[in-house]
């Protein structure tokens, strides 16, 4: 079955791909102590993408995704986001990105309107009230505006955590399993407000076990296992979720 | 000047619960309160046995006692309290220098250490009977100490965040690197308490201005490998 013909237009983020290459991973190894995460990992992505990554836990995922926004530095090898190497310029590489991970880095003492102003200042977001104004109008909790943070549901921080990604309009968004703990109409609601206004002029990259969700939105999709690019799904295997499913399982079992 | 902005942030989240400031006021209140029921005019050994001489040397070691355990309350919270919905790890992927980070938490930390000791001094002073002639030297003293507290702890508390024995092990690794910032405060506190003049503590306030420097400048240096993942 094609499950992505049954996606509205308007959920499908990427509509156009740009020609250039926005993130360019070359040879990246990353090792902890003496356990190998990253085994020379080779990726272009461009401008417009939206990659996902799938992969069993341990297979490097996260780890990819904190080396490409300057959490962690690789052991080996170069990371270039928009032709910037992120070691030589990483408070430069972080106003590009957003980060939107399953820990929402919201502070629960705050209220949502403080929290969204403090990261706005951290990132010299001009006309911040506005921009707080439009984007909790578009997570829909405007009428949360006043409320801390901590009286707020899991679905409603997650969904605060996107307005808190998106303050400074990164061109980059990193997706690091943000459905964790959401239910199935939170995770509908994250989804819909993910694909709203601009989603087609960003760069995403994307981290899931779900295949099915996965593969809904992207255009690419690869497979890490055991800290190396294990597959790359074509665009008729990204059509076919049974298919998808199959070679995921396969080479996670082949990949243990 | 982000560093603020980050400093302001802590602030405002504390002084929403006041948690922090709470416990470590009332930590430093209940020391005080029971060394003066020990060696304090309250004392019934005080007056037959212990000499004010004695109580002079001990009181000084007593307020710091005081000053440096409830700070050490809110140092193990000053990173801990990052870790709730990954807090840390949303400011590290802020465009700013890692430094910034440091000096904000400095700031934040100061001001509750401050808070705690001035609502801690007037009670000692009742309690211990003392007559403070030189209230700024005292001030000075205690500027020069909290900071050179807050500098090192600031750090070792960031170093210490991803430990699940970060509380016993905060001070463990704390107190031996604070020596010489106890020491000096210890004795200039206790000579300004004496009625001692500054001039008397010239050689303490000048290792305590120096072991600042020193600090917070190797911070600056070092803070960005303490939070690296």
């Amino acid at each position: 079955m094609n499950i992505r013909e049954n996606i509205k237009p308007e959920q499908v983020y990427l509509t156009r791909t740009g020609e250039s290459t926005i993130i360019s991973i070359n040879n990246l190894s990353k090792i902890f102590g003496t356990n190998v995460v990253l085994k020379n990992i080779n990726l272009e992505i461009k401008k417009g993408e939206f990659l996902t990554i799938f992969g069993p836990n341990g297979a490097g995922k996260t780890t990819l995704v904190k080396i490409m926004s300057t959490l962690v530095s690789p052991t080996s090898g170069k990371v270039l986001i928009d032709g910037v190497d992120i070691k030589e310029n990483p408070v430069g590489i972080r106003k590009k990105i957003g980060v939107i991970s399953h820990d929402t880095y919201l502070y629960t003492e705050l209220t949502a309107a403080e929290n969204l102003r403090f990261f706005g200042k951290m990132y010299d977001v001009l006309d911040t009230e506005a921009r707080i104004d439009e984007l909790l109008e578009r997570v829909g909790l405007k009428y949360r505006k006043n409320d801390r943070v901590g009286t707020f549901s899991r679905g409603m921080k997650q969904r605060l955590s996107i307005a808190r990604a998106l303050i400074h309009d990164p061109p980059i968004l990193f997706l690091d399993e943000p459905y964790t703990g959401l239910d199935q109409h939170a995770s509908a609601t994250f989804d819909r407000i993910l694909s709203g206004t601009n989603a087609h002029d960003k760069t995403r990259v994307l981290i899931s076990h779900d295949i099915e969700r996965g593969i809904s939105f992207c255009n690419r999709a690869i497979i890490l296992a055991n800290g190396h690019i294990a597959y790359e799904m074509n665009d008729t295997e990204l059509g076919d979720l049974l298919k998808c499913k199959t070679i995921y399982d396969k080479l996670v079992e082949e990949n243990k | 000047m982000k560093f603020l902005h980050i400093a302001w942030k802590d602030l405002k989240a504390e002084f929403r619960t006041k948690q922090m400031l709470n416990s470590m006021v009332m930590f430093s209140f209940l020391v005080i309160v029971i060394f003066s029921f020990a060696f304090g005019k309250e004392s019934s050994i005080y007056i037959s046995v212990i000499d004010r001489k004695i109580v002079d040397l001990l009181a000084p070691g007593m307020l710091w006692i005081a000053f440096t355990f409830a700070g050490m309350l809110g140092l193990s919270r000053s990173f801990a309290g990052e870790k709730e919905e990954g807090c840390l790890e949303g400011l590290k992927l802020c465009p700013v220098d890692r430094s910034d980070i440091y000096n904000g938490k400095v700031i934040s930390n100061t001001v509750l250490m401050f808070l705690m000791e001035i609502t801690t001094i007037p009670l000692f002073i009742v309690l211990f009977s003392y007559e403070i002639k030189n209230i700024p030297g005292l001030l000075l003293v205690v500027l020069l100490g909290t900071l050179g507290f807050i500098f090192v702890g600031t750090l070792l508390s960031a170093l210490t965040v991803n430990t699940r024995t970060r509380e016993i092990l905060l001070p463990v690794i704390l107190f031996p690197v604070l020596i010489p910032v106890i020491l000096s405060a210890v004795t200039a506190t206790g000579v300004l308490l004496a009625a001692g003049s500054i001039f008397e503590i010239a050689g303490e306030l000048r290792i305590l201005v120096i072991f600042d420097v020193i600090f917070f400048i190797v911070a600056q240096l070092v803070f960005e490998y303490t939070i690296e993942d």
